[in-house]
């Protein structure tokens, strides 16, 4: 297929464009409010889009992936703590943790389906999220302040907010490649075939389970980078980020933005911080007029954002 | 003697008090086409399930080209090279046929922890998918999304994935049920084209069809067998006149 110029596309290089212009516009207005909301909106980006490869390609409704954000941002605010403030360690062992979490969750979650499936990960998360509130000595219900972030000597200084923006916006771009590539491939046409009609899958001869927890992995590996990245844009960590409302936001930024897409979360992320954001400037009750705002969404525009700005492309 | 491809030895299933199979003994050789026939609820479907693994039994036994494959995953058996068409269609309703066929073909061409490379552009799955489409009779439809597709052509588009598998042994769950004359005809003549060079169990309620293809007959009554034998011994046979073949019968499954 050919790149078309579609509504859809435009708006995707819209985004994009507008993403990478986010520090200029901050450096010549001399602020930097922008640079650090901008920053947020992109890190849970990533996060939905890990999350939308489980829940919207492979049909498992995941309701604990805050669980990751919290593995990957604990991994490093505890290093940090202990002294160890080299990102070339942090950051591979926070993938590490958030990989064998998976692990571990996938293979008892993913024996179950429906709604059994999304209570067993939430129940999971929720033991984390407990696990967190009682580490003492990293703060426990208070959370930790990270005094340093990761340091990547030489190659680059994350304490530099800008340098951090873009970091995080590459390993957002690289991630949305990356899955965009991973649901096209043999991989993903089992994951996605999963979803729609596993006992066919089976009887077609798939081992079918094998293929859905490295999925799990994957996306979780993918959520524990989001972690990593919000630790450090934060300077803190507590046990408040793997609350089960933080699942819920990830899983209404797939909704809202379209899980039939690799974009859509990354639009549906941007759309609801800045919602959040800029209603709350407004009113102090801004959810009343969040709430149905979503609904709208999700009963008339069932492919969320993404979906609707497609729908004219296909004619 | 050789072995059989298939042998059932006292397969036995109950649901609750319904006894959906009884001591069901029976064998199939390569290359033959062994049709099922009996009124709803003899157990029929129940025997194919068993059969590709998704229905354990009670007691008794399924050997496979001489293995015991009565304890195999589903997916395990389709890997030996048993494949099965649904009686209710059971496909992938978002994709299209060439994809649905493509998939099939992906499940018997190694393992699919491949992660990069677009699947829908591998030459390796979409020549031979587009061959079984074709087959089917199918070609000219296979960048059709399934859901948009008719009733008929998901019969055959069913038919094409079991065959895309490349199986030793075809399970057929009632291809012909809801296709008009033509279509029918369509799928005798395939099936006739495929007798030989692969063993076919096939479950049918078009009498027609059955007696034209089958080299044996094997006839189910409420979970048991009552007469196995060719075409010509079946009709012959009194007991299956007054249980199936005689003028009261005629119903269908749904």
């Amino acid at each position: 297929m050919t790149a078309r110029i579609t509504p859809r596309n435009a708006a995707v290089v819209a985004l994009l464009i507008i993403l990478a212009l986010v520090p200029v516009y901050c450096a010549l207005t001399g602020g930097t409010f922008a640079l650090s909301l901008f920053t947020r909106i992109v890190i849970f980006a990533l996060a939905a889009v890990a999350l939308n490869l489980v829940m919207g390609f492979g049909g498992m409704v995941s309701f604990g992936h805050a669980a990751f954000l919290g593995l990957g941002g604990y991994t490093v605010g505890i290093l940090a703590k202990e002294g160890v403030g080299s990102g070339f360690v942090q950051w591979p062992l926070a993938l590490l943790v958030s990989a064998l979490f998976a692990l571990g969750v996938g293979a008892l979650s993913l024996r179950t389906r429906g709604v059994y499936f999304i209570m067993i990960t939430l129940a999971f998360a929720q033991m984390a999220y407990y696990v967190a509130s009682g580490l003492d000595r990293y703060g426990g219900d208070d959370g930790l302040t990270i005094y340093h972030r990761s340091t990547f000597a030489g190659v680059i200084d994350l304490s530099n907010k800008t340098q951090f923006y873009y970091l995080c916006l590459a390993l957002l771009i690289a991630a949305v490649y990356l899955v965009s590539r991973l649901v096209n491939s043999r991989f993903g046409l089992v994951i996605q075939g999963a979803r729609s009609n596993e006992r066919r899958m089976r009887a077609l001869g798939f081992p079918t389970f094998r293929y859905k927890l490295t999925c799990f992995v994957i996306s979780g590996v993918l959520c524990g980078l989001a972690g990593v990245l919000l630790a450090n844009h934060t300077d803190f960590i507590s046990p408040a980020i793997m609350h089960w409302t933080r699942s819920g936001d990830l899983i209404v930024m797939a909704v809202l933005g379209g899980m039939g897409t690799v974009m859509g979360p990354v639009i549906g992320a941007v759309t609801l911080l800045l919602l959040e954001e800029g209603l709350s400037r407004v009113t102090e009750y801004w959810p009343i007029i969040l709430g149905p705002l979503i609904l709208l969404v999700v009963l008339f525009a069932r492919g969320g954002i993404d979906g609707v700005l497609a729908r004219p492309g296909r004619g | 003697m050789a072995e059989p491809l298939l042998r059932i030895e006292s397969l036995a299933k109950q649901f609750g008090g319904i006894t959906a199979s009884d001591d069901i003994t029976l064998s199939l050789e390569p290359g033959e086409l062994h049709a099922v026939i009996g009124p709803n609820g003899a157990g029929k479907t129940t025997l194919i399930s068993q059969l590709a693994g998704e229905i354990p039994p009670d007691a008794g036994q399924v050997f496979f080209a001489g293995h015991d494959i009565t304890a195999l995953r589903p997916d395990r058996r389709a890997a030996r090279g048993l494949a099965r068409s649904f009686q209710i269609t059971s496909l992938f309703p978002d994709f299209t046929a060439l994809d649905n066929v493509a998939l099939a073909v992906q499940a018997q061409a190694g393992h699919s922890f491949r992660f990069w490379r677009d699947a829908r552009r591998d030459p390796a799955l979409r020549e031979p998918a587009r061959a079984a489409l074709a087959g089917v009779g199918l070609g000219d439809r296979a960048d059709t999304i399934v859901s948009a597709m008719s009733h008929g052509e998901h019969r055959q588009l069913e038919l094409a994935m079991a065959l895309a598998t490349k199986p030793r042994l075809l399970l057929l769950d009632e291809p012909m049920a809801g296709l008009g004359p033509e279509e029918s005809a369509r799928v005798v003549t395939l099936l006739r084209g495929l007798k030989g060079s692969l063993a076919i169990l096939l479950i049918e309620h078009d009498m027609d069809a059955v007696f034209a293809l089958a080299d044996r007959i094997t006839v189910l009554f409420y979970g048991r067998i009552i007469a196995s034998g060719t075409p010509d011994a079946i009709r012959a046979d009194a007991e299956v006149r007054r249980a199936y073949l005689g003028p009261a019968a005629g119903g269908r499954d749904g």
